[in-house]
């Protein structure tokens, strides 16, 4: 067990990676295994500051491939672990959470988005959405949380280890190099002070009771020798996903109910987008906002809905359309017309947004 | 009249009794590997605190092969797997049990930063000069103008490389006085067994243990009984077979 | 005021992210939104340094602007870097001991201060960032000058309790940060 370090509301002024390291602290997470890559570094230096009060758990691995699969080990031992990537590192850190997906292991990562392809800037973007949505070979299923500041951050981080390990799907926290970086105000808190319980850890290997005597021995396969034995799996899977997905699906609407035009953004561009909104309003221009918080599994009766409202969709990501292609394979059937404003690997501004409504009011919606 | 004896299979308590002898090629030096294993693991009497993890290829047909609490990993990967595990778990005698491809090449990252930290946990390749599972191409050990899918001509080494040699490489970047080092062979299976059990002994201690084997593969190789076990000693004039590390209280 | 936005632009080692810390502590410590993105691209390591800083009455949305209100440039790169900050309402603060050439933008006001020369030969050149974080206090006017004493006691306060001399001569640089600002309005005006 480790020692929690908030006991009661506390107001405190850090970056989105001090407040990771808290959050995973608060909901009892023991162990963190890391490789540095810029920008979630913070999240294992605060970790390790943290780490002679807390009496949990770290090392630093050979690379994200390690850092991976030894999370992967560490939640075998029936450890509530974790570990935070970004980039090229969630590029190959996807091995294992393959592995997770194939063996329903209760994998919790942070990834704080930089700028690709490649090495590209250590800086921020969104670009690695579809990445975290839909990385791995085949068609493992995951959650993934999109935060919008850190209030968000401490809030689902706590929520991704429970998701993780009630439904056992691998679940991330989806952020970026600004939500990282950046200082701002946040209420951290004792979960349980919100009604919050955390799902028990339970050990997959070296569980209780006598092998040959209480219980067999467990032998974890990710394997298969035929192709009916695998999708008889995976539509178990796929079934199990789908009943989850009513119960965690989560999205934030702002001023949509009688938006005409109706932005569509996640994470942290959704914030600008509500700037925006504020200002258009101002202006007498009805624009709202639709914004996933779990771009996986996307709540789509709500989005449809709000879709279905509106006279016109834009779509503003710091990505070339990550999200758009996600929400637009699911707005099947609706008409409504849409524009785009995306700006790979750059910060979505309110201006930006405000100028793009007001260029589409311009030519008519 | 023949009479059917119908006696069960001799096996140690640590191999899985429903899987039966061997589920491996006629000839390969796995069943023996993992029979030794399982022996060294009954004397020691830590089948209950310990973790066996597998990789990808002919290690991973190993399985359900004991009677061990067991997963299978990712080709390369077993060795992060099992440090995740045993650092989370210190109690708990972790084997990350491989092939010369999974702890020489795709793993060998792993394999060199665990052994330079002294990850708490026994790493077992089984070096049968080929990969032996995806049908028989050239390994990092594959013996010098040995004939491989991939090297078809058999290996120039002028090309390639001289084959790896995995047990003078840990020895050399491992801690003395906390790792277990040593090349041994299927060729003397009650010597292999004694080895695992120096290694495993040494993890029970707190320390790293590396066991390099030295194994065949007939199927692969397209060798008979005698030409296998010539080759095996070809291997071991190459391959020194001897204890490169051995700290105290071992 | 609803919020102010700040860009503060140097060269590395000129301490513009420390200021910044030392700005949005006191703007968080006297009970407003703040929001600062340090810009830690590569040039982190001898390029331009960037802080992009709000504090504001009301919840803070968007946390990079397209322009600020205060665009402070310490270096030439810092002035060609930055410029895309600038529009007809922002006000330039930039150091004129260092920049080689005025700001050549269209912009709100510009204030040229000398902070690094009078840093090097009044106090000491390693107050030539605090120089320029008085002048940015004196240029928003969002928060007291006991705000950011407040601030340094906090960021500070261990060297300063052992060696006092060093918070007489931060405050002196305040001070005279804010002078600087002052004296170029009257001038102006």
């Amino acid at each position: 067990m480790v020692n929690k370090l908030i006991k009661e509301d506390t107001k405190m002024f850090l970056t989105g990676n001090e407040v990771l390291a808290y959050a995973a602290n608060s909901a009892e997470a023991e162990f963190m295994y890391g490789y540095p890559i810029t920008p979630q570094n913070e999240i294992m230096h605060t970790w390790c500051k943290l780490l002679p009060k807390t009496e949990a758990g770290f090392l630093q691995t050979e690379d994200e491939i390690s850092a991976g699969f030894s999370t992967i080990g560490g939640i075998l031992a029936g450890k509530r672990a974790f570990t935070a990537t970004a980039g090229p590192g969630n590029v190959i850190m996807q091995d294992a959470q393959s592995m997770a997906e194939m063996m329903r292991i209760p994998f919790v990562c942070a990834v704080m988005q930089r700028g690709g392809p490649s090495t590209a800037t250590v800086i921020y973007a969104q670009q690695e959405t579809r990445l975290t949505c839909y990385g791995g070979n085949g068609e493992g299923f995951r959650v993934v949380y999109s935060t919008a500041g850190h209030q968000d951050l401490y809030d689902y981080m706590i929520k991704a280890f429970n998701t993780a390990w009630k439904y056992r799907f691998p679940t991330y926290v989806l952020a970026d190099g600004y939500q990282g970086k950046m200082r701002e105000p946040v209420v951290l808190y004792d979960p349980a002070s919100r009604g919050i319980n955390m799902v028990p850890a339970t050990k997959a290997l070296l569980s209780e009771g006598e092998i040959g005597v209480d219980r067999k021995s467990a032998h974890l396969r990710n394997t298969y020798n035929m192709e009916e034995e695998l999708m008889e799996v995976l539509e178990g899977y796929k079934a199990d996903y789908e009943k989850m997905s009513e119960e965690i699906e989560e999205w934030e609407e702002y001023k949509a109910e009688d938006a005409e035009i109706l932005v569509i953004a996640h994470g942290i561009v959704a914030r600008s987008a509500r700037t925006a909104i504020d200002e258009l309003r101002e202006k007498g221009i009805k624009a709202g906002l639709f914004r996933p918080i779990t771009i996986r599994p996307l709540a789509v009766k709500p989005l449809r809905a709000a879709v279905s409202r509106a006279k016109h969709l834009l779509f503003t990501e710091s990505a070339n359309g990550q999200l758009a292609q996600m929400v637009l394979e699911k707005l099947y059937g609706l008409n409504t017309p849409y524009s785009t404003l995306f700006k790979m690997g750059v910060g979505v501004t309110g201006d930006d947004v405000v100028n793009k409504v007001e260029e589409i009011i311009k030519e008519g919606i | 009249m023949a009479e059917i004896l119908n006696l069960p299979p001799n096996l140690p308590k640590s191999q899985n009794a429903e899987v039966g002898a061997s589920k491996f090629c006629p000839g390969c030096g796995h069943g023996i590997t993992l029979k030794a294993l399982a022996k060294a693991i009954d004397e020691l009497g830590i089948q209950q605190k310990t973790v066996f993890g597998c990789d990808i290829g002919c290690s991973l047909l190993s399985w359900n092969y004991m009677d061990l609490d067991t997963v299978q990993t990712h080709h390369g990967r077993t060795t992060p797997v099992i440090y995740g595990f045993t650092r989370a778990n210190p109690e708990a005698i972790g084997i990350a049990y491989m092939g010369d491809g999974g702890g020489l090449a795709i793993g060998a990252q792993h394999l060199v930063n665990a052994a330079v930290r002294g990850e708490r946990m026994m790493i077992v390749v089984v070096n049968n000069t080929n990969y032996g599972m995806t049908g028989g191409q050239m390994s990092p050990t594959t013996m010098p103008g040995q004939k491989t899918e991939t090297t078809p001509y058999g290996r120039d080494c002028s090309v390639t490389g001289k084959p790896a040699k995995a047990a003078e490489m840990v020895a050399a970047i491992a801690d003395p006085s906390k790792s277990f080092v040593a090349r041994s062979t299927v060729s003397n299976m009650m010597k292999l067994k004694q080895t695992f059990v120096k290694a495993l002994k040494n993890v029970e201690n707190g320390g790293f243990s590396f066991v390099e084997v030295l194994s065949i593969c007939p199927l692969n190789w397209r060798t008979n009984n005698e030409d296998t076990f010539g080759r095996l000693q070809q291997m071991e004039e190459f391959f020194e077979v001897k204890e490169f590390l051995v700290p105290e209280g071992v | 005021m609803a919020r102010t936005k700040i860009v503060l632009a140097g060269e590395g080692g000129q301490g513009v992210q420390s200021i910044a810390k030392i700005l949005v502590e006191a703007g968080y410590e006297a009970g407003k939104q703040v929001l600062y993105i340090p810009n830690f691209g590569v040039e982190q390591r001898g390029g331009v340094s960037i802080a992009f800083c709000q504090i504001s009455d009301e919840k803070i949305g968007e946390p990079r602007f397209a322009k600020g209100d205060i665009v402070i440039m310490l270096s030439d790169r810092a002035l060609d870097r930055c410029e895309a900050y600038v529009d007809k309402e922002s006000t330039i603060v930039y150091d004129t001991s260092v920049c080689t050439h005025e700001p050549n933008c269209e912009c709100k006001r510009v204030i040229g201060i000398d902070a690094n020369r009078i840093a090097n030969e009044q106090l000491s050149s390693r107050v030539f960032n605090i120089i320029i974080l008085g002048a940015l206090l004196e240029a928003t006017k969002v928060l007291e000058l006991s705000d950011i004493k407040n601030a340094m006691e906090m960021a500070l306060g261990k060297k300063f309790d052992a060696k006092p001399e060093l918070r007489e001569l931060n405050y002196k640089a305040l001070e005279m940060g804010m002078g600087l600002v002052k004296e170029s309005a009257v001038h102006n005006g």
